[in-house]
C-alpha cells in the first residue's frame, strides 16, 4: 500500500469579479509515494504544490480526481490520525503559548493525558523550543512559528508528514536542524512529503521528488536518474587561434564561458573524443576535463526553460 | 458526533475570548452602567427600582449584544483569514465539529459575562432595596431570555461569518436584530393596509426574520409582572429551532468553503 496515492487531480479556482471563469492551478496530478522515503515536490511559484498539498489535507476540494491516503480516500477525519501538517507560512493563536498550543492540538488524537504531556515535551525539545514554552506566540519570530509548526505536525507521532516550504523563515542553524529533523524522521520509517523552492534541500534529502509546472507534473523520479540523464563533462581549455574557437563552440552545448583566455565549456559525452582529437591535431591545451554532475538547481532551470519554450500549459 | 474534539473547540474559543481586552472593558462599563442606575433613581421618586431594573436588564441586553456581535463576526473570518484553521483542520475534526465548538464556545463566553453583569445588577438591587422580593425571581427570566436572544444572535453572527468580512457580518447582524426587534410591527403595518401583496410580504418577513421582539419582557418585569410559562417554552423552541436552522446553514457552507 503506497503512503500518498493522487490520480488524475485537478482543480480549477474561479477567477475574475463579475464575468467569472476558470483558472486551473492543478491539472491531471498523479503520483504515488510510497512508504518510508523522502519525496520532494518542487515548482515555481504557482505551480500547484501549495494547492496539491491542500488537496490532501481537505482543506480545498479537487474539481476531479482522487487520492488516498494509506489507502484511505481524502476527507475522512481518521486519515488524519496518521497524518501531520505544516502549512505554509504557518499562523496560529497568538494568545496561547507553544505549549497552550501543542495541548489543544493533542486533544484531537486519541493520547491519555500522560501521553499528551510526554509528546508535547519532546517535540518541543525536538524543534529547540522547549526553553519558550510558556512565551506567548506574539512574540515568536517567523522563525519560531515555523519550528512550532513542525512540532504540531509531528506531535501526534504520524506515519506521513506533509511539510509545505518547511525551511522557509529559517536562518542556517534553523534549516539544518529541520534537515535533520527529515532525517530522523525518515530513520523512523515515516513518509515526508515536502514542498520546497530550495533545491540544495531537496537534493540532500529526497529519495525522489517531483517537478511541477503551471500545474502539470513534468517530472518525477529518483535524483540520481534524473541527474544521470543530464550527465556530460566541463572541460576547460587555453586557446588563441579562432579557427579553433569555433570548432570548440560547435562541440560544445552551452555557449563556452571566456576566463582571461581561457574557456570553460560544457560538452556531451560522444563529443569529448572529438576535444582530444583537437588538442593533438590543432595543439589546443586541455587544462582540464572532469565529469560533469548536474546539480537539481540545473536540471530544474533547463526543465522549465525547455517548458517554457513550448509553451503555457493548457487549461 | 465525538463530543471531544467539538469541547476542546469550544474551551479555545471561550479562552480567546477570556483573553481579550476589550471584552473586561464592555463588562466593566455595563456593570458601572448598572451601578450608576442608583444615581437615575435619585431624581425618579418612588420608582427607583423600577429604574434600576429596567436599565440593568437592558444594559446587559445592549452589551451582551455588542460583545455576541463584536466577537461573533471574526468567529470564523478571522481563522481562516489568518490561517490558523490550517493547522487546525488537518488533526482529527471535522468541520461542523469546528462550527458547533465555536458557536458553544462564544455562547460560553457570553453566558460567563451575563452572569457577571447579573452580579452586578443584584448587588446594586441589594444596595438600593436591602431586601429581595418575592417577584424579583422574574429578573431571572429576563435574564433567560436575554441569553436566549444572544444564543440567536451568535447563530446568525456565525452564519455572515462564514461566507462574509466581519465588517460586513456586523452591518448584516445589527440590521437583522433591528429588523427583527421591529418584526411584530412590520407584521401590523401589512396587516393595516390594504394591499393583499403588501401584507403577503410583511407576514413572509415576519417569519424569516428572527423574532427578538418576544424576547424583551424588561419592562414587563421592572414593574414586578409575572412571565408565563407558556412564553418560556415558546421562546425556548423558538431559539432551538431558528438557531439551529441557522447553525445547520452555516454547516453547510463551511462544508463545502475551499480555504485557499
Amino acid at each position: 500500500m503506497s503512503a500518498i496515492e493522487i490520480s488524475g487531480l485537478s482543480k480549477d479556482y474561479q477567477i475574475g469579479f463579475w464575468r467569472k471563469h476558470p483558472w486551473r492551478a492543478l491539472d491531471g496530478l498523479s503520483l504515488r509515494v510510497e512508504q518510508g522515503e523522502v519525496f520532494g515536490f518542487l515548482g515555481h511559484n504557482g505551480a500547484g504544490k501549495t494547492t496539491t498539498l491542500k488537496i490532501l489535507t481537505g482543506l480545498i476540494f479537487p474539481t476531479a480526481g482522487s487520492a488516498t491516503i494509506l489507502g484511505s480516500p481524502l476527507g475522512q477525519p481518521e486519515t488524519f490520525r496518521h497524518l501531520g501538517y505544516l502549512p505554509e507560512n504557518p499562523y496560529f493563536y497568538d494568545y496561547l503559548t507553544a505549549q497552550e498550543l501543542l495541548d489543544y492540538f493533542a486533544w484531537f488524537f486519541p493520547l491519555t493525558p500522560a501521553e499528551r504531556t510526554q509528546r508535547r515535551d519532546t517535540v518541543l525539545e525536538q524543534v529547540g523550543l522547549a526553553g519558550f514554552r510558556n512565551l506567548p506566540l506574539r512574540k515568536f519570530s517567523k522563525g519560531m512559528l515555523q519550528r512550532l509548526g513542525i512540532a504540531q505536525a509531528v506531535l501526534h507521532g504520524p506515519e506521513i508528514v506533509l511539510l509545505d516550504e518547511p525551511m522557509s523563515g529559517l536562518d542556517p542553524m534553523g534549516r539544518r536542524e529541520v534537515r535533520d529533523l527529515i532525517v530522523q524522521m525518515k530513520a523512523e520509517g515515516k513518509t515526508v512529503f515536502f514542498s520546497t523552492h530550495i533545491l540544495s534541500d531537496a537534493e540532500a534529502l529526497c529519495d525522489r521528488i517531483a517537478v511541477l509546472n503551471r500545474g502539470k507534473l513534468v517530472g518525477v523520479g529518483r535524483i540520481s536518474d534524473l541527474l544521470k540523464a543530464q550527465a556530460g563533462f566541463e572541460a576547460v581549455v587555453e586557446c588563441s587561434s579562432p579557427e579553433v574557437l569555433s570548432r570548440i563552440h560547435s562541440l560544445a552545448t552551452k555557449p563556452p564561458l571566456a576566463l582571461g583566455g581561457q574557456y570553460r565549456l560544457e560538452i556531451a559525452e560522444q563529443n569529448v573524443r572529438q576535444l582530444l582529437a583537437l588538442c593533438e591535431r590543432d595543439g589546443l591545451k586541455l587544462v582540464s576535463l572532469n565529469p560533469l554532475r548536474f546539480s537539481l538547481e540545473d536540471y530544474f532551470a533547463e526543465l522549465s526553460h525547455t517548458i517554457d519554450t513550448r509553451g503555457p500549459a493548457s487549461s | 458526533m465525538n463530543s471531544s474534539p467539538t469541547l476542546a473547540v469550544a474551551l479555545n474559543t471561550f479562552r480567546e475570548a477570556v483573553r481579550d481586552r476589550i471584552l473586561y472593558n464592555l463588562v466593566a462599563f455595563a456593570v458601572i452602567l448598572i451601578a450608576s442606575a442608583v444615581l437615575f433613581g435619585e431624581i425618579s421618586i418612588g420608582i427607583q427600582k423600577i429604574i434600576l431594573i429596567n436599565l440593568g436588564l437592558s444594559s446587559i441586553s445592549i452589551f451582551g449584544l455588542l460583545i455576541a456581535i463584536f466577537l461573533g463576526i471574526g468567529l470564523v473570518y478571522k481563522e481562516v483569514d489568518k490561517r490558523s484553521l490550517y493547522a487546525l483542520l488537518s488533526k482529527p475534526i471535522r468541520r461542523s465539529q469546528f462550527i458547533v465548538g465555536k458557536f458553544l464556545g462564544l455562547n460560553l463566553t457570553l453566558l460567563v459575562n451575563t452572569l457577571f453583569m447579573t452580579a452586578g445588577l443584584w448587588g446594586t438591587l441589594y444596595y438600593l432595596t436591602r431586601q429581595f422580593e418575592h417577584q424579583d425571581r422574574f429578573i431571572w427570566i429576563a435574564i433567560y431570555f436575554i441569553l436566549l436572544q444572544l444564543c440567536l444572535v451568535t447563530a446568525v453572527c456565525l452564519f455572515f461569518s462564514c461566507f462574509s468580512t466581519p465588517a460586513l457580518s456586523a452591518i448584516f447582524t445589527f440590521l437583522l436584530y433591528v429588523i427583527g426587534t421591529l418584526s411584530s410591527d412590520i407584521r401590523a403595518f401589512g396587516e393595516l393596509t390594504k394591499n393583499v401583496s403588501v401584507k403577503a410580504f410583511t407576514t413572509f418577513l415576519y417569519y424569516l426574520l428572527p423574532n427578538f421582539g418576544n424576547f424583551n419582557i424588561e419592562a414587563w418585569v421592572s414593574h414586578g409582572r409575572s412571565v408565563s410559562g407558556s412564553l418560556i417554552l415558546l421562546n425556548t423552541l423558538y431559539t432551538l429551532c431558528y438557531g439551529g436552522v441557522l447553525l445547520t446553514a452555516s454547516v453547510v457552507i463551511f462544508s463545502r468553503k475551499d480555504l485557499k
